[in-house]
């Protein structure tokens, strides 16, 4: 099936065998090899990238489904050499250590603080339940993602990941078309 | 070169490793993609226990983009058996360890033969085409009616018993004789806990490229243990170590999970070479848990005695260890790096410890975080808190009444170590003074008085244990087959910046950074002007790895000494540039001058000198380069008090940790944001052993808990914020006076949960729960039932939908 998605600002018209999972086309195909795959169960949330702004677990999702839309993932976040707010407040809150979960987890926390822009502890630990980290015991990561919306003045995110009250049940993807 | 002024060890240093893994420009093993590359998938036994009769490999072997399909029968002339390095005892029953089923499987999970395809999904396809035949044989899981010996995992070997191995204090002369004490004791106690089995579930799944080019095997593989890959590979394949290269490039944590040298990294190897082509096998999360090791597994039976007054006077420990299916690398072993920590630090009079290794038709277990201390201190930890119990005392006093004593170090145990120091009164004081003990005590008493349904409790878990594995003497005398010393490199690069090598492997835990430090202020050079490599063979031939929180107490040392041989040879250079003699050269912050004058060559100039070598002292070698192996004395014993408060929802069993306080001394400091990280993540662990982690195997012996959705692992709402501060007693058996820290949190943790939730209801006649404490086990236990192992615990704890999806 032919699609085209938009990846970090580049747009790719491919080929891509329908039962071909979304992380996969970006890591095996497009060499996105900085969103990776840690369970196939969508519980860890290593794979989480944005589509059209908001966070998907990019193993749950078919790379046809993502076809005439926008992805983001890590590897997209700076801009012009300049690190992401919520990249800086990982690096500077010690909130990794083996990294694996850290590019999935700077995806949601994104994600957390689009919507939240001065979460309590409590809402923070919601908002990262389904993003599993074996490092860090989780308090760090707390700490930078408040740290984050500190440094992110609120309103100042980019627009499309922001989203009003009714798009907030629709936050899974649909197919593509 | 400028010098740095203020000291880097102690400093809260951002990591250097962070610019790589936030931006996603990592080097994991899975994102290797090498021309011509080949992919492995493993086909997996559903059966625990079988004889394979037929395997039929024609329909999957005719399939799009298959190249071979191998059963065991295919590799069985090559593939030998994997090594097992720990035989415990001279009599221990091993059976062979092939990495591919030949005729018989023996758990669920193993390999039973492997696809090789032009790309993973037509490999995974393929399998699914692979008709084996197996004749199931009875299946032997439970540990107590595996020593019966009535049906067998291993026929061959006659028993289900592989060993046991015997620690007696009156033998060693390290004490007296249990048995005397116990039979004269006011007081005696015996109490059987149960270690659950858990799973490492490191979030990298493990991955192996081999690629077999250009005359050499280069093996990528996400491993903690490049250094014993290398060698064991080619013990078990015959081909030449020198022939092979293993790297590690970054590794995703591992927790003892990835100290292993797996089946799948020898097939990979194997294929590789018989393809003449490079080949990668990455598994998913569910072969991970159904394949790679497991952890803990052990029925304990202890019994303390002591007297009236409180003073312990003899500790027996009995145990079976759950060696699983096979015994790997260094299986055998785990329960005995335990057997000198249950005596902790009480001074019991005799100690005697008896662990009996059963096999089972599970997956193997092996090392995960604190590999046999987690379980002597639960063991100690909960004893002590049964006997204040037992004699109405408070349980802090107690152990304060039969700690060593801060004036009593070195203090030689009574299971034969010798704690070179620490301060229990110092970590205690200053976490009862951050957990506020006094107002919870009271708060208890309130709770219960009025009968509120949520009840509170407090757990003490003080603790030590031992790091930096360790002294090469030990270890021989334990039959381990390595040594456990450590090694280290500087290369001084002309324009001065440095080069560290180092035989240690991290995965997380930082050492490119905490390396930098410790060379930056050695050598007076800027913190950024250091690279460390590490995790590969061909820069750093040797190693003894990352585990057993060892890489700074060993590895940091040997660096140290490296650094000293650096500077001793560019004195004796520098008095010659200076004109002088040696010994009126001082080095301060990266300049050598002559005493009393202003004469100053700084070390750039030295190594410039050194390196161009154009006017040397006679018989001086260019260069200025230095290696250094550092074989310890002594182990180091981190320790310290944890204290915890939990709330018992008694209608509902549910347990909410409302104040966690971990007061730790791992010794001299080098990076505290770095400390601190570990402890978060080793309380993390621990707790998650407390109150929800648990491998659970049905009665066929399939592992039920075998995806994220099952096994629980914690996730952030599932966890407390924690308190954590340090107290400091430097170790004196290495120059930076560092104990280790990898593994503390997760050794202390585990009994101070499991305290607290006790002393929440043991006024309503609950004596023991087994873990994980799940919120069923808690409520079973109050109704006055026993919540024994063959209640599952998993499930309905709320932290993960076990619709799996997305949040």
């Amino acid at each position: 099936m032919h699609i085209s998605v938009n990846v970090d600002g580049v747009t790719y018209a491919d080929e891509a065998e329908p039962r071909l999972l979304l992380v996969h086309y970006l890591r095996e195909r497009l060499g996105k090899t900085g969103t990776v795959v840690g369970c196939d169960t969508g519980n860890c949330g290593a794979c989480t990238v944005h589509l059209d702004g908001h966070s998907v677990k990019s193993c749950q999702m078919f790379a046809v489904q993502a076809n005439g839309h926008e992805v983001t993932t890590i590897e997209g976040l700076a801009r012009d050499g300049k690190l992401h707010p919520v990249q800086e407040a990982f690096r500077n809150n010690h909130a990794l250590q083996c990294g694996f979960c850290t590019p999935g987890m700077i995806m949601q926390a994104i994600d957390l603080l689009a919507d939240e822009s001065d979460p309590d502890d409590e809402t923070v630990r919601k908002g990262l339940e389904g993003n599993l980290c074996r490092c860090t015991g989780y308090q760090n990561i707390v700490r930078a993602v408040q740290d984050a919306a500190q440094r992110m003045k609120p309103g100042a995110g980019p627009k499309i990941e922001q989203h009003s009250d009714e798009h907030v049940g629709s936050k899974q993807p649909v197919g593509g078309e | 070169m400028t010098a740095t002024a203020e000291p880097e060890v102690g400093k809260a240093r951002l990591r250097k490793e962070d610019a790589r893994l936030i931006t996603g420009q990592t080097r994991w093993t899975d994102n290797l993609q090498l021309t011509g590359m080949l992919h492995m998938a493993v086909l997996r036994s559903p059966v625990a226990h079988a004889r394979i009769t037929n395997i039929d490999c024609a329909r999957a072997t005719a399939m799009p983009g298959v190249a071979i399909v191998l059963t065991g029968e295919d590799l069985a002339a090559e593939q030998g058996s994997l090594p097992c390095a720990w035989p415990i005892t001279e009599d221990m029953k091993a059976p062979p360890a092939p990495a591919l089923a030949v005729d018989q499987v023996n758990f669920a999970g193993e390999a039973v033969a492997l696809v090789i395809a032009d790309n993973a999904y037509h490999a995974a396809d393929a399998l699914a085409a692979i008709d084996v035949d197996y004749e199931e044989l009875p299946v032997v899981l439970d540990l107590q009616e595996a020593l019966l010996d009535n049906d067998l995992v291993h026929p061959d070997l006659g028993t289900n018993k592989s060993a046991t191995w015997v620690y007696d204090s009156a033998d060693a002369g390290s004490g007296t004789n249990v048995e005397d004490e116990i039979a004269s004791a006011e007081v005696v106690l015996e109490r059987t806990f149960r270690q659950q089995r858990l799973i490492p579930s490191f979030m990298e799944p493990r991955s192996v490229v081999v690629d077999p080019s250009a005359g050499m095997f280069t093996v990528w593989s996400a491993t903690q243990i490049p250094h014993i890959l290398r060698w064991m590979l080619s013990a078990v394949s015959g081909i030449a170590e020198h022939k092979i290269r293993v790297i590690a490039p970054d590794v995703g944590g591992g927790f003892g999970g990835k100290l292993q040298v797996t089946p799948e990294e020898l097939l990979c190897l194997l294929v590789a070479r018989r393809m003449g082509r490079p080949v990668k096998w990455t598994e998913s999360r569910t072969e991970s848990m159904l394949s790679a090791h497991h952890g803990r597994d052990q029925l304990q039976k202890i019994t303390l005695s002591a007297r009236r007054d409180g003073t312990v006077t003899g500790l027996k420990v009995e145990l079976l260890a759950d060696m699983g299916a096979y015994l790997r690398l260094v299986t055998p072993g785990i329960p005995i790096l335990g057997a000198f920590m249950f005596n902790a630090i009480y001074k019991f009079a005799a100690y005697r410890f008896v662990c009996t290794n059963v096999f089972t038709n599970k997956v193997p277990t092996d090392a995960y975080r604190g590999a046999g201390r987690p379980e002597a201190t639960f063991a100690i930890e909960r004893m002590m808190d049964e006997l204040a119990a037992e004699l109405g005392r408070d349980p802090m006093e107690l152990r304060q009444q039969n700690w060593i004593k801060h004036d009593e170090f070195p203090f030689n145990t009574v299971a034969g170590l010798t704690y070179d120091s620490g301060n229990y009164e110092a970590a205690t004081a200053r976490a009862m003074e951050l957990f506020d003990y006094e107002a919870l005590r009271e708060e208890q008493a309130r709770r219960r008085s009025s009968g509120d349904p949520v009840q509170i409790g407090i757990g003490i878990s003080t603790y030590t244990e031992m790091c930096g594995l360790a002294p090469s003497r030990v270890l021989g005398a334990l039959r381990y087959a390595a040594g456990g010393w450590e090694t280290a490199s500087i290369r001084m690069l002309p324009t001065g910046k440095v080069e560290v090598i180092t035989g240690t492997s991290p995965h997380g835990q930082g050492h490119e950074t905490v390396w930098s430090q410790i060379v930056a202020d050695r050598l007076g050079v800027p913190f950024d002007d250091v690279e460390v490599l590490h995790g590969d063979t061909a820069s750093s031939h040797k190693g003894m790895d990352s585990y057993g929180s060892r890489s700074l107490a060993v590895g940091g040392t040997a660096l140290v000494h490296a650094a000293d041989k650096v500077l001793a040879k560019a004195r004796r250079l520098a008095a010659h540039m200076m004109e002088c003699d040696e010994a009126d050269v001082e080095f301060a912050t990266g300049s050598f001058s002559v005493r009393g004058t202003g004469t100053v060559r700084t070390l750039g100039d030295v190594v410039l000198a050194a390196h161009v070598a154009h006017d040397l002292p006679e018989g001086m070698e260019p260069g200025m380069d230095a290696d250094a192996t550092f074989d310890p004395d002594n182990f180091s014993f981190p320790h310290g008090t944890h204290l915890c408060a939990t709330e018992v929802d008694t209608q509902t069993g549910m347990v909410k940790i409302r104040l966690y306080v971990a007061v730790d001394d791992v010794g001299t400091v080098v990076n505290p944001l770095i400390v601190d990280g570990q402890v978060h993540g080793g309380l993390a662990q621990g707790i998650a052993q407390a109150l929800y982690e648990e491998a659970i195997h049905d009665e066929m012996g399939t592992l039920t808990t075998a995806t994220l959705a099952d096994y629980l692992v914690p996730c952030a709402a599932d966890l407390p914020a924690f308190i954590t501060t340090r107290t400091t007693t430097p170790a004196t058996s290495n120059p930076l006076g560092v104990k280790g820290v990898g593994e503390a949190g997760t050794i202390a943790s585990t009994p101070a949960v499991v305290n607290s939730v006790l002393d929440a209801v043991r006024h309503m006649g609950v004596r023991d729960i087994e873990m994980p404490l799940s919120p069923e086990r808690v409520w079973t236990a109050l109704q006055g039932g026993v919540a024994d192992a063959s209640t599952p615990a998993a499930g309905g704890l709320g932290s993960i939908d076990s619709q799996g999806g997305q949040s």
